[in-house]
């Protein structure tokens, strides 16, 4: 099951260029939030915070408090612990060029020293079910690399690794960039289905895609989250005039 | 092209008539194809020619007794190296134990670890490690482990090769990891792997077929190394299985035959040069098929 984020005076820091600024907010569980605003806002930044692939960049620091559920991100808690249970998808599907499908969904857990053969199969099975792609890959799981996928494909490969590892926050992080409207549309699908199970947070810079597949949005602009509230509320009524010139396509 | 299209930006772009291909470019075409075509003929040419003529100057002294016995005292006909072709492969194995991992590892810290100015020193040593001519590392071995044993050894001549083959490694290993975007580390990262497991299994893995070539042009530079083995292995005669004795090589046994006066040694160091290439290439080749053998459709 999905748990709650709780994000109290979060700033995060390029070096010396602060790139966000006293971010709060509260993500409801089990349901999509979609974050929104023009690139160079922080929208990336953010959700790299929460998973701490913030602190992976060179000279990359952060001050705040984020609660994950029962869990203290940046206290006591170790970034590989504390990934395990927030999983992530990125822009750019990555998929393990020299791994097979199944290798590759297999991934988080083998190299996490999970090695048992049945209980492996079977999560395999489960996480390329769950992304919808088990029956585009079934008959060649073994034989073939993940990067022979077309991309929409390895996107949703990525997603089923993400998945096999039993996060309880899936991360995306404009995931459906770089794919074309079918892909798209079958990603937004899963990510319908996925929110029963997991609390998702997604960046995109589609504000059609936020509308049809998050109940929550939250709109960053210039590092600084202006505001956050239903989805609806943000596209209909807005309370903050930027907001309402962002959504309607004034600027950014 | 004929103008279809209506609209008013295909109206703003001129239309250029493009002129027919004049005689010259054309003529230049083909010249500069049969330049690049005559390039790879002058570097091939001498690999071939060298190889043919050890072919045809070691060919007839290569028998089952070239391969299987040791040499003969002088005028005594036949004999051959094989205690040489044994200890050059013994000697090699402990090069490539020593330097390989030692190499890989170095690389791994310069292009994981090592960006920064302790990383720029040690690749700038690298770099030198690299320039400095191979009799001089074979002082080197001489003085770590030939003064400190007080004899000639396999073990000596192994650990100069292995410092020979480090720079070569550490730098193409670097390359070849900075060449792995940090999408694939991320991917790792973001499923709870830790960094170190990270390097290991997707970095270094899907770096895999770059640095074996890194490996290969080390060990295929050192394999025919004769100076650094001259005062370390030192040679032997005889069959020697202890790696901790002087020790037979397929370089030296050559050197000492090519300088002798006889006529029956010279034969036989020809043969000497054709099996010492036929391993390195057998090697290398053997290594390259492994590695494709391994490697999936579409990766």
């Amino acid at each position: 099951m999905g748990v709650g984020i709780t994000v109290e005076h979060l700033n995060a820091f390029y070096g010396k260029t602060q790139a966000l600024f006293d971010v709060n907010i509260i993500v409801a569980a089990n349901h999509a939030t979609a974050l929104i605003g023009p690139s160079g806002c922080g929208k990336s930044t953010f959700i790299r915070c929460l998973n701490r692939m913030h602190e992976t960049i060179p000279e990359a620091r952060v001050e705040g408090k984020v609660r994950i559920g029962d869990l203290s991100v940046y206290n006591g808690t170790s970034a590989t612990q504390l990934r395990r249970r927030v999983g992530m998808v990125f822009q750019k599907p990555n998929p393990f060029p020299t791994m097979s499908i199944y290798d590759n969904v297999a991934a988080g857990l083998k190299l996490n020293g999970f090695r048992n053969r049945k209980r492996l199969d079977e999560v395999v099975h489960k996480s390329l079910h769950a992304s919808a792609l088990w029956d585009e890959v079934k008959d060649h799981l073994h034989k073939k690399s993940g990067a022979s996928l077309s991309g929409g494909q390895q996107q949703r490969l990525c997603i089923a690794r993400a998945l096999a590892v039993q996060p309880e926050v899936l991360l995306m992080d404009e995931p459906c960039s770089a794919l074309d409207p079918i892909s798209t549309g079958k990603i937004e699908e899963l990510i319908f289905q996925l929110k029963e199970q997991y609390t998702i947070v997604i960046v995109t810079h589609n504000m059609q895609q936020a509308a049809r597949v998050a109940e929550f949005t939250g709109f960053f602009l210039l590092g600084k989250m202006i505001e956050f509230d239903k989805t609806e509320r943000i596209f209909t009524n807005p309370s903050d005039k930027r907001t309402e010139d962002y959504v309607t396509g004034r600027f950014g | 092209m004929p103008d279809t299209n209506s609209n008013s930006a295909a109206v703003l772009i001129p239309q250029v008539s493009m002129p027919p291909i004049s005689l010259r470019r054309r003529v230049m075409d083909h010249v500069m194809t049969g330049v690049s075509v005559l390039t790879v003929l002058l570097v091939l040419l001498p690999l071939f020619a060298i190889f043919a003529y050890l072919v045809y100057k070691g060919i007839g002294s290569i028998n089952l007794a070239f391969l299987t016995q040791t040499p003969k005292p002088v005028g005594e006909p036949g004999g051959g190296m094989a205690n040489a072709i044994v200890g050059s492969m013994v000697i090699l194995g402990i090069a490539s134990l020593l330097g390989v991992p030692l190499g890989i590892g170095a690389g791994i810290f310069l292009s994981e670890y090592g960006r920064n100015r302790y990383g720029d020193i040690v690749r700038f040593v690298s770099d030198v490690l690299n320039g400095v001519p191979s009799i001089v590392i074979g002082i080197v071995a001489y003085g770590l482990v030939v003064m400190r044993q007080k004899h000639f050894s396999a073990l000596a001549g192994g650990v100069a090769l292995a410092i020979m083959m480090i720079p070569t490694i550490a730098r193409t290993t670097e390359q070849m990891l900075l060449l792995v975007p940090q999408a694939i580390r991320e991917a790792a990262y973001g499923l709870g792997v830790s960094r170190w497991r990270t390097t290991i299994s997707i970095t270094l893995r899907t770096a895999t077929s770059g640095v074996i070539t890194g490996v290969m042009l080390a060990f295929a530079r050192v394999a025919g190394e004769t100076a650094p083995l001259l005062f370390t292995a030192f040679g032997n005669q005889f069959w020697n299985w202890k790696t901790d004795q002087p020790t037979a090589a397929l370089s030296l046994q050559i050197f000492t035959y090519a300088i002798s006066p006889f006529d029956e040694w010279h034969r036989q160091a020809w043969a000497g040069a054709l099996v010492l290439i036929i391993l390195i290439v057998g090697a290398v080749a053997a290594v390259r098929i492994a590695v494709r053998h391994g490697t999936l459709a579409g990766a």
